[in-house]
């Protein structure tokens, strides 16, 4: 049994569609990301599933009932807020009691649900405080504890890292990837941030424009991106997209596209379906890191094809090197280990991993 | 070195002339303050002192010099032994008119304002705008426009004469400004909080009483502290709406000083000044910065 399923859902302000049918679900316990650049509709999503935006149509449901009318506090969720929204003249502990109180619980109850939770997130030293005398991320976990002091059947999160400092991001990344293998509940994890989503989610929603472009696990989010728009949105330095022709070469399909030297590129395709054998135009896509120097450790691997373009910039980060090569007229990123690093001005020799790269059908934009 | 430097700016004429130029612009400043501060004080000094002079020396040295004397029996004859209009039990009585009149109105007021405020600003619904925007009408309405609507109301009503009808006067006419207050106030309030809220099972009243109000002090005093002020301080409708023995204390000073043929006991007409002004004085003295610092400060930091 699913316990979030969203049926077709719209919204629209006046003549403006925000949501332009959704349709997703998460099953119990799982942790779901919603991605997307800013405008794109998901936390107005994340607000109708919370109950404070009402339904255009469509259908939301919570485990088993239909809750498109159904009041916030009667919907078994809790929310996170990207301001945290702590409640400034209450203690820690009241700020957690608050929700227990307005719904009857025992205080014997709420003494101890709120000492588990504590306990939990290591806030029990903060208990007595105020929100204005805790730091960023002690008022971050506050917030969570709150939520979690509900017990409810679905966790919202509403961008809540987006207040933090980098180093503090990261910290608080992993600790709720840690929670969320704790406790178990089903989450609903909205963030513009698509390394929060990728390490976070079991399964990612990218969303553009009020709908849902891809809704998959990670892996396949990354390898296999249903379309550009989903390609270039996720992974960091960006997709390089090539436009390109499928040809046949000896009966076999090759990607040609023209080099800086004049040439065309010959990238022969791995294991091609009839459907991308077809000679037509294309958009290739290539991820940095599929770049590498040709090398006779390259040479015998199935999948790899070879060609040359000349290196204009050289970003050494350490642990990595970055690149700008020019294919054509095009300029492409790649990602090299220091070993290899190219040197500015070469004309360098490389290897592409086929296995991997995608290739894009140019007026759907879909991949093929 | 320091030797050096100072005969540096010694033979700096550049330097020494922009001294000068500061100098003479803080004398100028300071004087023209010290005038002006000098110039609005006095009255003020003159009624005290003529409050605690003896009648004999007033008529004497005149109104406006250093008192010879000091009695202190002007103030009990002003509290309780005047006659004003025929009724010789000094201001007391008017003074409780006030004070009858000034509290419920402030605290009503008060407490409606801050609920328009938390409503217009939190629970926006169609037309709230509007309705807002009419509410602000009344802010730069001038008061005498409404005299004659509310004589013809309050006499329908038969709060015609009382203190009641200017209590319910000074509710209304105040709503505007306090609701004006409270509403800007209000809305650097985070909405994430009333949704946070709301998520937690709160309705409209326990939100209200259990996280608006909490916050709302700087506000409160604002709106008090004005409407207490305003309210005293009014006139046109206590002389107009009111006579005789139902006037508030503004009201009866101006017949105060109208009073018949008798000799003009400035002694007493002084004291009787003063106890009208020291609520709002006392009020200003001890509730002036935070009147100031509400103003300033938003809802949350």
């Amino acid at each position: 049994m699913a316990s979030l399923t969203i049926k077709n859902l719209r919204k629209n302000f006046g003549s403006v569609d925000v949501l332009k049918g959704i349709d997703l679900e998460a099953k119990t316990g799982e942790f779901i990301a919603l991605v997307g650049p800013s405008g794109c509709g998901k936390s107005t999503l994340l607000a109708m599933i919370a109950g404070l935006e009402t339904v255009s149509s469509g259908e939301i449901w919570i485990g088993d009932r239909m809750v498109n009318s159904v009041a916030p506090k009667d919907r078994d969720i809790a929310m996170v807020f990207q301001s945290y929204a702590l409640y400034p003249t209450m203690t820690v502990r009241e700020n957690m009691a608050f929700g227990m109180e307005s719904r009857g619980v025992g205080k014997a109850e709420q003494k101890e649900a709120i000492a588990r939770v504590a306990a939990l997130l290591q806030i029990e030293p903060l208990l007595n405080r105020k929100p204005g005398q805790l730091s960023g991320g002690q008022r971050q976990r506050v917030a969570m504890g709150r939520a979690l002091v509900r017990d409810p059947a679905l966790f919202l999160f509403d961008e809540p890292l987006s207040n933090l400092d980098a180093k503090l991001r990261v910290d608080m990344r992993t600790e709720i990837k840690k929670l969320h293998q704790r406790v178990g509940k089903t989450t609903v994890y909205v963030t513009h941030d698509q390394i929060e989503a990728m390490t976070l989610a079991s399964r990612i929603a990218v969303m553009h424009q009020g709908s849902v472009q891809q809704f998959a696990d990670p892996d396949t989010i990354y390898n296999r991106p249903a379309n550009i728009f989903v390609a270039g949105f996720m992974g960091s330095p960006a997709m390089n997209f090539i436009t390109a022709q499928i040809t046949a070469d000896a009966g076999n399909p090759v990607v040609t596209f023209p080099l800086s030297n004049g040439q065309q590129a010959r990238l022969p395709l791995h294991q091609a379906t009839a459907e991308r054998a077809k000679a037509r135009k294309v958009i290739l896509g290539i991820r940095p890191e599929h770049l590498s120097r040709q090398s006779s450790a390259t040479s015998g691997k199935a999948g790899a094809a070879n060609l040359v373009a000349p290196v204009e910039v050289v970003e050494p980060t350490g642990a990595e090197t970055m690149a700008v090569l020019k294919f054509g007229e095009r300029e492409v990123v790649g990602r090299f280990t220091p070993d290899e690093a190219p040197k500015t001005g070469e004309a360098m020799p490389l290897s592409v991993d086929m296995t991997r790269a995608c290739l894009f059908d140019p007026e759907t934009e879909r991949l093929i | 070195m320091a030797e050096a430097t100072m005969t540096a700016a010694h033979f700096d004429n550049e330097a020494g002339a922009a001294r000068r130029r500061y100098t003479l612009s803080r004398v100028v400043i300071y004087g023209l303050l010290a005038l002006f501060s000098i110039v609005y004080i006095i009255p003020l000094f003159v009624v005290i002192f003529n409050s605690f002079r003896t009648l004999p020396e007033i008529s004497q040295n005149g109104l406006i010099s250093f008192p010879q004397s000091f009695r202190l029996d002007a103030w009990p004859r002003a509290w309780s032994e005047y006659c004003i209009g025929g009724n010789c039990e000094g201001m007391q009585h008017y003074f409780w008119n006030s004070v009858m009149m000034v509290v419920p109105a402030t605290i009503i007021s008060t407490a409606l304002g801050a609920m328009n405020g938390y409503i217009l600003s939190k629970w926006k619904f169609r037309g709230s705008e509007v309705i807002f925007n009419l509410m602000l009408l009344g802010v730069f309405m001038p008061g005498q426009i409404a005299l004659l609507p509310w004589a013809f109301l309050l006499g329908k009503i038969g709060l015609a004469n009382s203190v009641g009808g200017l209590i319910l006067v000074h509710c209304i006419q105040g709503i505007s400004f306090t609701t004006l207050f409270c509403r800007n106030y209000y809305v650097s309030i985070p909405d994430d909080l009333i949704k946070a809220a709301r998520i937690d099972g709160a309705g409209f009243w326990r939100i209200f009483y259990k996280i608006i109000l909490p916050i709302s002090p700087p506000i409160l005093i604002v709106t008090v502290i004005w409407q207490f002020t305003g309210i005293w301080n009014e006139y046109l409708f206590g002389v107009v709406l009111n006579s005789g023995a139902q006037q508030p204390i503004t009201a009866a000073l101006v017949a105060l000083s109208t009073n018949g043929t008798n000799v003009r006991d400035y002694d007493v007409m002084s004291a009787a000044v003063l106890i009208g002004s020291i609520p709002p004085l006392l009020v200003y003295f001890f509730g002036g910065k935070y009147f100031v610092r509400g103003l300033t400060q938003g809802a949350i930091k």
